[in-house]
């Protein structure tokens, strides 16, 4: 019996999309087949990993990966700045967290000057996400978008509750746009449906089915990505093409596994490669199940993907 | 691949006879297509026939065990490419490789490992299921020394002779034949040496091959010469091939019915660095391997592997459940809120990680409702005033607390006040409906 490969032929295609400007502008997605499979496909472009910074100090991060950050964490451009010109950063991810009714809620217009202090000091491509207040986000992004404006970043989330300030302000001035639902593929759906229907392109939207860390659901992220990849490739289902979200970081370190003692659970063992190693095997299994984008927080564990990355292409 | 009842109907003698014991070829061709009969009950079946749906009726990848005894793990059996169709069904086995150079204390201590890697999690008990001894040492009698000596410290795991020397191999075969070890393995050159191996002592071969087109021809190969029970190595070693490969021999044996490829695989993942063979690990247990050998175990290493293939291995129909009891977030003292929950992992997961985040040190009380979340256990009647009553009052949380208070999710608001009904005594507080706002619901409360 000879073998023959076993081909599948998809009708659909990810869409790709780019953010950031001049030659340090990232592009991701394009790929016409399942993550990885280029026996069977073209996959133009590798997934990218963000590093995560955040407008504050991240005093509520475990030590493990707040230790990482000491020197430049206490201020966003200083941040920012190490991860561009130290870490070799791709792009970076700016969580406006102090903006948070229970953080310092800090106002729309000091996130706008943030943004714009962030902006003025790099080169790339630059992530800004709210604090995950739904009605603080629509006011908070509405300014980021406008302090950015130009600059082509991808700006986020847009949830059911607050999309339509923020796919409005997204829309005004060029950007690119996160939609995130909570680990439903219908859901994921619906939202990007009506995104599209207030005019804006489905080229410019990335998918957010909600990222959970390993041992904390991560099997729903999981199944949720290669359904949505599925729906998009072999259905050619359009509302399920555009690039996927793993916003693995901020899952990842609030978890025991990654803050607990070594003295308090020996049977665990060292804390510091447990979270690193929790950071990229979420992050890993994210990529097998189809993002394209992804937001971390260790320098160790991002590495590491890229190491894998390479090895995947 | 599976026959259909009208294509099982053609390859029968069509005589309505009834001494299978149903009323026509047709009504038996259908059982036998549900695997509900056996063909032999046909006593005028040809011998040809019998043959064409005795192999399209074997399964798709074959499934045998690693090892003997109760620790044995079943490999291969798996029926989808993707686990929301049905559920992935024998957990890939984790092995670590072990070189048969090292010193004997060496030796002892990476077997001890194996040996005591077990951890709970979930409910379920996990562990390093095999040893790799691999043949570094070019010497027969420190090989078949090494792997008795592997085998008596790591007494439950499996055993893998890393080996493809076929006297070497057979020497340590001997020497753990009760072990029943994998033979890894017969490559085109050894094929007939490893075959025979294989048969004398009943035990499992690798077939070793580059690429799936001359790993197809070598398994032919090996079946001919009469073994049936066959894992897959494709040399598949970078990501990129594991995926690769990994997909096409899944897709070859579920999509295309093609026997030659219808085993369980094997991946070694060996890296320089650890954390970077964790991650590549990941992308084997992932994307289909059966067993996946490493080149160390730390804890940490372990615990992370673990836990990705419990989630991966979970049925996608069944939600995964915690055991229902009292749980205690930080270090509650008497007057410590109590908070109550379903017992659906997922919402215990999500609840208790923010009440975690809130610093507050709580009660979670969890209740078993079959694994429902909050409103559905709501409402299919798990989630229920008089339920919920009964657990508070048999779970003995009333004589650690200084308070009679408890805080119900925000979704169920509505029994609160036939909880305060049933609880007499009892203040019942409605909580956030949304576990993300529980931080701010209970550090409100402590100001």
């Amino acid at each position: 019996m000879s073998y023959v490969v076993p081909k599948e032929s998809y009708n659909g295609k990810v869409l790709s999309l780019d953010f950031g400007k001049g030659d340090k502008a990232a592009v991701i997605g394009g790929e016409n087949t399942l993550p990885f499979l280029s026996f069977e496909g073209d996959i133009p472009n590798r997934p990218v990993v963000a590093y995560e910074i955040q407008d504050c100090p991240p005093d509520d991060w475990p030590e493990t990966v707040r230790n990482m950050y000491k020197d430049v964490s206490g201020d966003p451009v200083t941040w920012a700045k190490h991860c561009r010109n130290n870490l070799n950063a791709k792009a970076v991810a700016l969580r406006l967290v102090s903006t948070h009714p229970d953080r310092d809620n800090r106002s729309a217009e000091d996130a706008a000057k943030t943004i714009k202090d962030v902006l003025a000091a790099i080169d790339i491509p630059l992530i800004i996400l709210g604090s995950n207040h739904i009605e603080k986000d629509a006011a908070v992004l509405v300014a980021a978008a406008e302090a950015a404006s130009g600059y082509n970043c991808i700006i986020g989330k847009a949830q059911e509750g607050n999309y339509k300030t923020i796919v409005a302000a997204a829309l005004a001035h060029n950007h690119k746009l996160i939609a995130m639902s909570e680990l439903d593929i219908n859901l994921a759906k619906q939202l990007n449906i009506l995104i599209t229907q207030m005019g804006f392109d489905k080229e410019r939207l990335i998918t957010d089915p909600m990222c959970s860390a390993l041992g904390y659901g991560l099997e729903y992220t999981y199944s949720v990505m290669e359904r949505i990849r599925l729906a998009g490739l072999l259905q050619n289902d359009a509302t399920m093409q555009p690039p996927i979200l793993g916003d693995v970081g901020m899952y990842v370190w609030k978890i025991k596994e990654v803050s607990a003692p070594e003295s308090d659970v020996p049977e665990w063992g060292s804390i510091e490669e447990r979270g690193i190693a929790w950071e990229a095997v979420t992050a890993t299994s994210m990529l097998v199940a189809g993002t394209n984008l992804l937001i971390m927080r260790h320098p160790k564990s991002i590495e590491i993907v890229e190491k894998t990355i390479a090895e995947l292409f | 691949m599976a026959l259909t009842g009208v294509q099982i109907f053609k390859l029968l003698p069509k005589t309505n006879c009834k001494k299978c014991g149903f009323p026509t070829c047709l009504a038996f061709a259908m059982a036998l297509a549900q695997g509900k009969a056996d063909i032999a009950k046909c006593p005028d079946v040809s011998e040809e026939s019998k043959k064409v749906l005795g192999e399209a009726s074997a399964p798709p990848i074959r499934t045998f065990d690693l090892g003997s005894g109760a620790k044995a793990v079943k490999v291969g059996g798996e029926t989808v490419l993707f686990r929301h169709d049905k559920k992935f069904f024998n957990p890939c086995a984790l092995a670590i490789n072990i070189k048969d150079n090292l010193s004997d204390d060496e030796l002892a201590k990476k077997a001890a490992e194996a040996a005591n890697s077990e951890i709970e999690r979930v409910g379920q008990k996990l562990r390093v299921d095999a040893v790799s001894v691999e043949y570094a040492s070019n010497s027969s009698a420190q090989y078949e020394k090494a792997v008795k000596l592997v085998a008596e410290k790591a007494p439950d795991a499996s055993i893998i002779l890393n080996c493809k020397d076929a006297a070497a191999a057979e020497a340590a075969v001997k020497a753990v034949a009760a072990r029943k070890p994998l033979v890894y393995g017969a490559t085109n050159e050894n094929a007939g040496a490893m075959a025979n191996i294989a048969k004398t002592h009943s035990v499992p071969l690798c077939a070793c091959a580059q690429g799936l087109e001359a790993l197809s021809a070598l398994t032919e190969k090996l079946q001919g010469l009469g073994v049936n029970d066959i894992v897959l190595d494709s040399g598949a070693k970078s990501a990129k091939e594991i995926i690769d490969h990994n997909t096409q021999i899944r897709r070859a044996a579920l999509r295309k019915g093609f026997k030659p490829l219808g085993f369980p695989v094997i991946n070694f993942v060996l890296r320089d660095n650890s954390i970077q063979e964790v991650s590549i690990a990941s992308v084997a247990i992932a994307k289909y391997a059966s067993i996946v050998v490493l080149s160390s175990i730390e804890k940490w290493k372990n615990l992370a592997l673990f836990t990705l293939r419990q989630n991966l291995y979970t049925d996608p129909q069944v939600p995964m459940q915690v055991e229902q009891k009292i749980y205690k977030v930080g270090e509650p003292d008497a007057a410590a809120p109590l908070m109550i929950t379903t017992n659906f992992s997922l919402t215990y997961f999500i609840v208790s990680g923010e009440v975690e985040n809130s610093k507050v040190p709580s009660f979670l009380a969890v209740m078993d409702c079959e694994g429902l979340s909050v409103l559905t256990a709501w409402a299919a009647g798990k989630f229920t005033a008089a339920k919920i009553s009964q657990f508070i009052k048999d779970s003995g949380i009333e004589s650690q607390v200084s308070h009679k208070e408890l805080i119900i999710p925000g979704q169920v608001a509505i029994l609160s006040g036939a909880l305060e009904d049933k609880l007499e005594g009892w203040k019942i507080t409605v909580g956030p409906r949304e576990a993300n706002a529980i931080p701010t619901f209970l550090k409100s409360r402590t100001v």
